[in-house]
């Protein structure tokens, strides 16, 4: 079985954010494997332990994404692809979709598996586009994943509960936090991951072009903010007094 | 009058809210239109047409019901090409947005997504998007037609116009190929006494609670004060509480009259879902959390302390 997995480098959502003068994310910041994409790796490797096969991480990014990458392969995947381009720089979810599918559909996966959103972005377009463009059903929001032959079968965290799903391989899969605990890297598998191979692909490569953009950013303005109210130091019984006196304010209590 | 389209959402044989929330929004940018696809669709389209929809297209061919997403995006696709939109409204929820990203690859047009508000401008539409986790709003012109946008729950208010529309029953379209994703069963595990989205108080946790054993103190909090469990997406993450109880830019919007947020720190992650609360009161050890700076009352403290003595109080106040 071939699992490809798509993973994303994204800003330490433990560090510090700031944004440039122009409003740009800043870029110096420390930026790390998407915590959500780990997930993603760790139940591509035991489904390749279980069944055999191979685990092939797919990002696109600055090249620097490449340390994205690595990570994974020290947890065990056996390869990378690196999609990289000026060209791309600043790609919205349909670009970014068609670059990656046009680098997945030569790896004829079995599976595709993508964090059921990134970390940074947290919008979630890119799965369903990505797999309309490999022309793949999606099986979403995965707890769990079951592959039985060419049949796939996964628990879909629903508002209420969950849907047992199901689909014929070749499919796409999203899987949320949680669905198998990420390992470690060893110090094997990191010596390990200098070795691997990860290809270099860039626009020329896919086949694409960065066409017209589906929207243009017109501006970005401070949100309207809350103002910082009353501020009680707790002394062991103020607390709930001042608490208190909002819900009987608010007529709640 | 441009014509807006809301691809309807259906749950449990009913239009679900944010059907009526996008119709609210597309009344105010042109001539309203839905989509309703599923069972018991005919039967949403009179509550669509109460409003504001002045045509709603529907079909209730089971397939919409029992395949995820691509039913549904064959079947936008025909119609849209047939009928030419000038905007296309989905929720930005679980289902819609699988719909909608599947659809907006196929006609190749993209999409904007996350969206608190839209609105016309120059002949066109502009988005409004929380950026930087909120801290931010940016604006994006969509440039492709249709437009395709992602608002998310409880950006507009609900209006009922008592208005009536004309039902179009709609071929299905639905490519064999399309039946691929299917739902065998649906398990339902939390029987909520009252929905998070839905309730007056609203009582939150975080990591500050320390660990799942603690967050007992909420629900005893929560049903005293007659309010609903959330919680922050590091919690859920970490396994301590279902994702049902997530509150933010992933999982629930909430507008509550009060949201008490314990042990939260306040990523914009979070505070995207909740800042339209009444009353914010927030409980934190860490008087420089983000969540301190927006309530209307922040208590430095332990919360593991102040929770239970508030609740307490609350019941000694409604026992009188």
């Amino acid at each position: 079985m071939k699992i490809v997995v798509t993973v994303k480098q994204v800003p330490d959502p433990n560090g510090q954010q700031a944004l440039e003068a122009d409003n740009t994310i800043a870029r110096d910041r420390e930026v790390v494997l998407d915590p959500g994409d780990e997930y993603g790796i760790e139940e591509a490797l035991q489904l390749k332990e279980a069944q055999g096969g191979e685990v092939v991480l797919v990002s696109m990014g600055p090249e620097r994404a490449r340390d994205a990458i690595r990570k994974g392969l020290s947890m065990g995947a056996d390869r990378g692809i690196l999609i990289t381009d000026e060209q791309l720089a600043g790609a919205d979810a349909l670009l970014t979709a068609r670059a990656l599918a046009a680098a997945i559909k030569p790896e004829e996966p079995d599976l595709v598996i993508c964090a059921t959103e990134s970390y940074d972005g947290s919008t979630g377009m890119v799965p369903p586009m990505l797999a309309e463009l490999l022309g793949v059903p999606q099986l979403t929001t995965a707890k769990s994943v079951a592959v039985e032959g060419s049949k796939v079968t996964a628990h879909r965290q629903t508002e209420d509960g969950y849907q047992i799903v199901e689909a014929e391989a070749p499919a796409l899969i999203t899987v949320t936090a949680g669905i198998a605990e990420p390992r470690y890297a060893s110090l094997k598998g990191i010596m390990a991951a200098r070795s691997k191979e990860v290809k270099q692909l860039g626009i020329g490569d896919l086949g694409i072009e960065r066409g017209e953009p589906a929207e243009t950013m017109l501006g970005i303005a401070d949100a309207e903010t809350r103002k910082a109210g009353e501020v009680v130091e707790d002394d062991g019984t103020n607390g709930v007094e001042r608490i208190m006196a909002v819900l009987v304010t608010a007529k709640v209590v | 009058m441009p014509k807006i389209w809301v691809c309807a959402e259906l749950a449990g044989g009913k239009a679900a809210p944010i059907s009526f929330e996008l119709l609210a929004k597309a009344r105010e940018l042109g001539d309203a239109e839905a989509v309703a696809l599923g069972p018991g669709a005919g039967e949403a389209a009179g509550e669509l047409g109460k409003h504001g929809a002045k045509v709603v297209y529907v079909n209730e061919d089971e397939a919409y019901a029992d395949f995820l997403a691509e039913p549904g995006t064959d079947t936008m696709e025909a119609l849209v090409k047939e009928h030419s939109p000038d905007l296309v409204l989905f929720g930005f929820t679980a289902d819609s947005r699988e719909v909608a990203g599947r659809l907006a690859a196929r006609l190749g047009v993209g999409l904007i997504s996350n969206a608190q508000d839209v609105s016309a401008k120059d002949g066109g539409f502009v988005a409004r998007v929380p950026y930087f986790g909120g801290a931010k709003v940016a604006e994006y012109k969509a440039n492709a037609k249709p437009a395709i946008v992602l608002l998310r729950p409880k950006s507009v208010e609900a209006a009922e116009t008592g208005g009536e529309a004309k039902v179009e029953q709609v071929s299905a379209t639905i490519g064999e190929g399309s039946r691929r994703a299917r739902i065998v069963e649906r398990k339902v595990e939390t029987a909520e006494k009252i929905k998070l989205e839905d309730a007056a108080v609203v009582v939150s946790g975080g990591r500050g609670l320390g660990g799942p054993e603690n967050f007992p103190i909420l629900e005893q909090l929560a049903d005293a004060l007659g309010g609903a469990v959330g919680a922050s997406r590091a919690v859920v993450d970490a396994g301590w509480v279902p994702y049902s109880m997530q509150v933010g830019q992933t999982g629930k919007t909430v507008r509550p009259g009060v949201y008490i947020a314990a042990g939260i720190s306040g990523a914009m992650q979070h505070t995207v879902g909740m800042k339209g609360a009444k009353v914010i009161i927030a409980i934190n050890k860490d008087a420089e959390a983000p969540i301190m700076k927006m309530a209307d009352l922040a208590v430095v403290g332990d919360a593991l302390k102040i929770v239970p003595k508030l609740t307490e109080a609350v019941k000694a106040r409604k026992g009188k």
